[in-house]
């Protein structure tokens, strides 16, 4: 009789929480009156601030569950965390929005949670397999989730292209791991390692690096796998895309950088070219197109391309130093983002989205508070001190230098040269013109959406200024190998 | 080398002197956001209410002061990077917290007064979020443990100054007096930055990562002493610019053109001490630098007689207030180039009481006469305005060194220490001595043109001076007070686990007195020109023309920064603005933005929306990717 391993339940805790919740969510929904359904948000946000608070608790715990496939260590806790902080800003910046725009909130917030539970165990996953299913997990999730819109053709137009381009890469991933298991025996993370310390690389190893890289890249939108990241983002609803941009994007990355930073440690010399093109590529690209933009999500899009590529060069560098500036980043990156989109949110409404830059002349002047609040955002993406953007790119560049790469370093400092132009430009329309353009209200500024824009705002200074707690969280974080 | 009494003996870890700063902050959250909407009652309520209760912490601190010791509170570790590690810690001693007292005793008092000064302003949520800021930077420059929060401390002060110099902002010429404050004040910035990197990386090579005082005190025996003096230099450059002293005191005078209580707080109380403060907080390295000792002395005795020259024919009230300040400044820093830190400071502390006063008197001056500054339109005051007269008067005797009041005590102590000290010289003693006869000659002078006499108002302005409301004057009284008894306080005992014991100096009677009389000798010749004989001093300007005129343009040194530092440098900016600006930078910038731009556009065109295409790009990416393996 085959015994069955034993199950770490511990280990899976947070994952379970965001499940469990996920499941109620759909129940409750199916005998819930339909005035009622506000309350689906609050379960929701009560589950999300439970598995972060399980995450918490369970630190320096470096658990091993399901025999190696599995690992809850300080990495995956961290990533946890910024999993639970981002679904419960997106559910607050929801409450509000979903009604305007007429998306069922029971579906919505059950997938919202059940591409959290991805996002885990894609953070979480020490074996190639493990990480397909989270990734998949995850990524079917945010199909729908970017298709809910119905009203809104471009909407589903953004699911379908997410779900067809998303299907082909995943292919690419597959066969990477495919090849992978092919030239080392194993599709777990430690014993490809050893096999790649002690048995050399074959070019059947560097072609799985290789699809890997491709897979990865699509997921965390690095140029040329990013062409689908301004129609989808532009189409999904406005919650959504900020979920994607943030969550999706530090999911991608914490599997991406534990693969490749730990478990392709010892192979750095193989892959850090190919990133180091791929970085400075897309940051390149994510820059010089949002210049042109007029549509403010798309341009959104095109800062999370370039922000990709500035986490690219944290990968380059390598070693603990750029694991650290990248988990420092993606923390940095994630506040400042959800700030900026729920801005966008607070000034749009049904039939008036308000997404044009234009649409923001003379807001800084009406509502000083919001306005306050997006020129915090756009600073801190610029990259200007005391922000939390200066202190992540500051550490990013830093350990760039460190490792020998100062080309790369100097132009990323070219490249947010360029991206102060694009986000400069919001705050000026927001406070030296004030006429012109439409005169727009933030309508659609509610209490809990307000909340979450004043707390994103907050942690942008707050960390900007007192960085010493989260990046050494981020070095204990990175620390203990995989 | 003096760093024997380097560490201080005990150090208290506290965790309230945060407040003191925290306390003006709020202030300032609450002028910028709930200002423009609460009113004006609230406003005047909670501005000088914050600074009172930091007032209310500093002398908490001051009472569990350990003797010879400090309290520290260590907020956080902010800034790690390599072997550098800075703490965001403030730090209590002697010097700092005499410092914290004026900073938030005479700080609050002048808030007070600016809640009636300011009352017909429209923007004075504004004026309170600056004041409130200053305060609070102010508080973090003398509390900050290290050179890092000193300096960011320094430049906060600066841009307050700043901005309040141009609070009036639609006046030009006030505009433009808030931009020389400020570029002056950067040429000494960039001066103060190299010392404090030099002594950084001198510190550094010798294996000693640290910009906190205690540690560089601790270790700046490791220096050599050419190396100490070049540092000391450097910050003294520094010093020059935030202190008003020669070459960079220009911006001083035309700083008058803020609000007076901005002049009295800033301009005269608290700011223009920060470069005091610095060399006494790093004495221990002027002590090192013999050299530089003396360039301060020097550099402070002249100073002061020079401006107190400037000062002697000025008409403009405040004007002579400022140059007055200027000159004072430089006594101070004649008391720490002669290595008497302790007198120094504690005239540090005299002036800020008296000239304060003086401010707020010609404050209230301004106010009732309906704005005017010029003396020579004033006069006869004294009976319309009781209560400005006499704490005028009260701060007229105290910085002519009248005998009994606070100035006569710490000019005195200078000037003595000036002959006795082993750093000191007979002849900055004797200049230091002929400033004071200036100094009670041209105060007496504003006195008695000001308030005695008939009035030279025009009539419709005339008719309404009035004495101040009382918000105003009690500010005064109080600072009157101080004034009278400030000298009283000595605080050489005080500081002297600071700046190390210290042997009182004996001089002879004639060293000891003469300063005195040079001043009895001012007040009494002033009298006798401008109330015994008022046509007198048109006699003398006349017979000494040339020099009443020299005198008059201030030496002309504005004009001749103008030509030989301003218009130099106008003409190279435009120089390069027209040729290597428009032609070079601009046709690279233009080109490159039309590049950019266009290269945008181009990429733009990627975005075809086709998803056929973008799995062909995604498939090339993956493609190049592969053969770079393979290959």
């Amino acid at each position: 009789m085959i015994t069955p391993p034993p199950v770490n339940w511990l280990s899976l805790l947070p994952g379970l929480i965001l499940t469990v919740t996920g499941l109620l969510i759909l129940f409750w929904d199916l005998w819930m009156k339909p005035e009622e359904r506000r309350l689906l948000a609050w379960l929701g946000f009560i589950g999300f601030v439970a598995a972060g608070i399980v995450s918490v608790l369970l630190w320096g715990r470096n658990e091993s569950a399901f025999n190696g496939m599995l690992a809850l260590d300080a990495y995956a806790l961290f990533f946890n965390v910024i999993f639970c902080v981002v679904g419960a800003m997106t559910i607050l910046m929801s409450v509000h929005y979903l009604e305007t725009v007429e998306i069922q909130p029971g579906e919505y917030y059950a997938l919202l949670l059940f591409a959290t539970v991805g996002m885990v165990v894609m953070a979480a996953a020490t074996d190639l397999i493990v990480i397909f299913l989270g990734l998949e997990t995850m990524s079917i999730a945010v199909y729908v989730l970017a298709g809910m819109w119905i009203r809104r053709l471009q909407s589903s137009e953004a699911a379908l292209k997410y779900f067809l381009l998303g299907a082909f890469a995943s292919g690419f991933f597959l066969y990477g791991i495919a090849l992978l298991y092919g030239a080392t025996g194993s599709v777990q993370l430690d014993k490809i390692a050893t096999a790649a310390t002690t048995g050399g690389v074959s070019s059947l190893f560097l072609v799985g690096i290789a699809l890997l890289i491709v897979g990865f890249g699509f997921k965390v939108a690095a140029a040329p796998f990013h062409v689908w990241t301004p129609d989808v983002y532009e189409g999904a609803p406005t919650t959504v895309t900020a979920f994607m941009a943030v969550g999706v994007k530090a999911a991608a990355f914490a599997a991406f950088a534990r693969v490749f930073l730990h478990t392709f440690g010892s192979l750095h010399a193989e892959w850090e070219g190919i990133l180091w093109v791929l970085a400075v590529l897309t940051m390149t690209v994510g820059n010089i197109t949002a210049l042109v933009q007029r549509n403010i999500k798309r341009m959104l899009a095109y800062s999370s391309i370039a922000h990709a590529g500035y986490l690219l060069i944290a990968m380059v560098a390598g070693r603990d130093l750029g694991g650290a500036a990248l988990l420092y980043y993606l923390v940095a990156y994630g506040v400042m983002t959800l700030g900026a989109f729920g801005v966008v949110l607070a000034v749009g409404r049904q039939g008036e989205p308000n997404e044009e830059v234009s649409d923001y002349i003379g807001l800084g002047l009406r509502y000083p508070v919001l306005g306050a609040a997006m020129t915090v955002f756009m600073l801190s993406l610029t990259g200007v001190p005391p922000l939390v953007g200066f202190t992540g790119k500051f550490y990013i560049f830093s350990a760039a230098v460190q490792a020998g790469y100062i080309w790369l370093a100097v132009l990323g400092v070219l490249n947010s040269v360029i991206s102060a132009y694009y986000y400069i430009r919001v705050v000026v329309n927001m406070y030296m013109y004030e006429e012109g353009g439409k005169t727009i209200e933030a309508l659609s500024a509610r209490p809990a959406l307000v909340t979450a824009i004043l707390l994103a705002a907050v942690a942008t200074v707050f960390m900007g200024v007192f960085p010493s707690a989260s990046i050494s969280l981020a070095k204990e974080s990175f620390l203990p190998p995989g | 080398m003096e760093h024997s009494h380097a560490a201080l003996a005990t150090v208290h870890a506290v965790s309230y002197l945060r407040f003191i700063v925290l306390f003006p902050l709020l202030g300032v959250l609450f002028n910028i956001f709930a200002g423009p909407r609460v009113g004006r009652r609230a406003i005047n309520l909670v501005s000088p209410g914050v600074v009172l209760l930091s007032f209310f912490f500093s002398f908490a601190a001051l009472l569990q002061l350990p003797p010879g010791g400090a309290l520290v509170d260590t907020v956080y570790t902010w800034i790690t990077a390599g072997r550098l590690q800075v703490d965001f810690a403030l730090r209590v001693d002697p010097l700092s917290a005499t410092m914290i007292l004026i900073v938030t005793g005479v700080g609050f008092l002048i808030h007070v007064y600016s809640t009636g000064y300011m009352a017909h302003d429209e923007d004075v949520a504004r004026y309170f979020a600056y004041l409130n800021l200053f305060t609070a930077s102010m508080l973090l420059l003398v509390l900050g443990d290290n050179l890092l929060l000193l300096f960011v401390g320094w430049e906060g002060v600066g841009l307050c100054s700043y901005l309040l110099i141009g609070f009036w902002y639609t006046d030009d010429e006030k505009a433009s007096a808030g931009k020389k404050a400020f570029i002056v004040n950067r040429i000494g910035d960039a001066g103060f930055l190299l010392g404090i990197f030099l002594l950084f990386w001198s510190l550094g090579a010798k294996g000693v990562w640290t910009l906190s005082f205690a540690e560089i005190q601790t270790h700046a025996g490791l220096l050599a002493v050419e190396t100490v003096t070049v540092i000391c230099l450097l910050l003294f450059v520094g010093a020059t610019g935030k202190s008003a002293q020669i070459p960079l005191y220009v911006w001083l005078p035309d700083a008058m053109a803020g609000p007076t209580p901005v002049s009295a707080l800033i301009h005269a109380a608290t700011m223009v001490t920060a470069g005091i403060y610095m060399i006494a907080r790093l004495h221990f390295l002027y002590s090192m630098a013999p050299t530089a000792l003396a360039v301060v002395a020097i550099v402070g005795a002249l100073t002061a007689f020079f401006a107190a020259t400037i000062a002697l024919v000025q008409t403009d009230i405040k004007r002579v207030l400022a140059y007055s300040t200027v000159s004072q400044l430089g006594y101070m820093f004649l008391g720490l180039g002669v290595g008497a830190y302790s007198a120094g400071v504690f005239h540090l502390m005299t002036h800020a009481f008296f000239k304060a006063l003086l401010f707020l008197g010609a404050g209230s001056v301004i106010h009732a006469m309906s704005d005017e500054q010029d003396i020579r339109r004033m006069g006869g005051l004294k009976t319309k305005m009781p209560i400005t007269y006499g704490t005028f008067l009260v701060a007229c005797l105290a910085i002519a060194g009248f005998p009994g009041l606070s100035g006569f005590f710490s000019k005195d102590l200078i000037l003595e220490e000036t002959v006795a000290s082993p750093h000191g010289s007979v002849v900055l003693w004797l200049i230091g001595t002929l400033t004071a006869g200036l100094t009670a000659f041209y105060m007496f002078r504003l006195l008695f043109v000001t308030f005695w006499g008939e009035t030279r108002a025009p009539h419709e302005v005339a008719h309404h001076i009035h004495e101040s409301p009382t918000v105003m004057t009690m500010p005064l009284v109080l600072l009157a007070v101080l004034s009278f008894i400030g000298g009283y306080f000595t605080l050489v005992p005080f500081l002297a686990p600071v700046f190390g014991g210290h042997h009182p100096a004996h001089v002879s009677a004639l060293v000891k007195y003469l300063p005195t009389v040079a001043g009895l000798a001012g007040i009494g010749l002033a009298y006798q020109m401008y109330v015994r004989d008022p046509a007198m001093a048109e006699r003398v300007a006349q017979r000494y023309a040339a020099v009443y005129r020299l005198l008059l343009n201030k030496y002309y040194v504005d004009e001749l920064y103008d030509r030989f530092v301003v218009q130099p440098v106008v003409a190279a900016s435009q120089w390069l603005w027209r040729v290597w600006d428009t032609v070079i930078i601009d046709g690279t910038v233009n080109g490159t933005a039309q590049t950019v731009a266009a290269n945008g556009l181009l990429l733009r065109l990627w975005q075809t929306g086709n998803v056929q295409v973008y799995a062909l790009s995604f498939l090339l990416g993956a493609m190049v990717i592969l053969g770079y393996y393979l290959w």
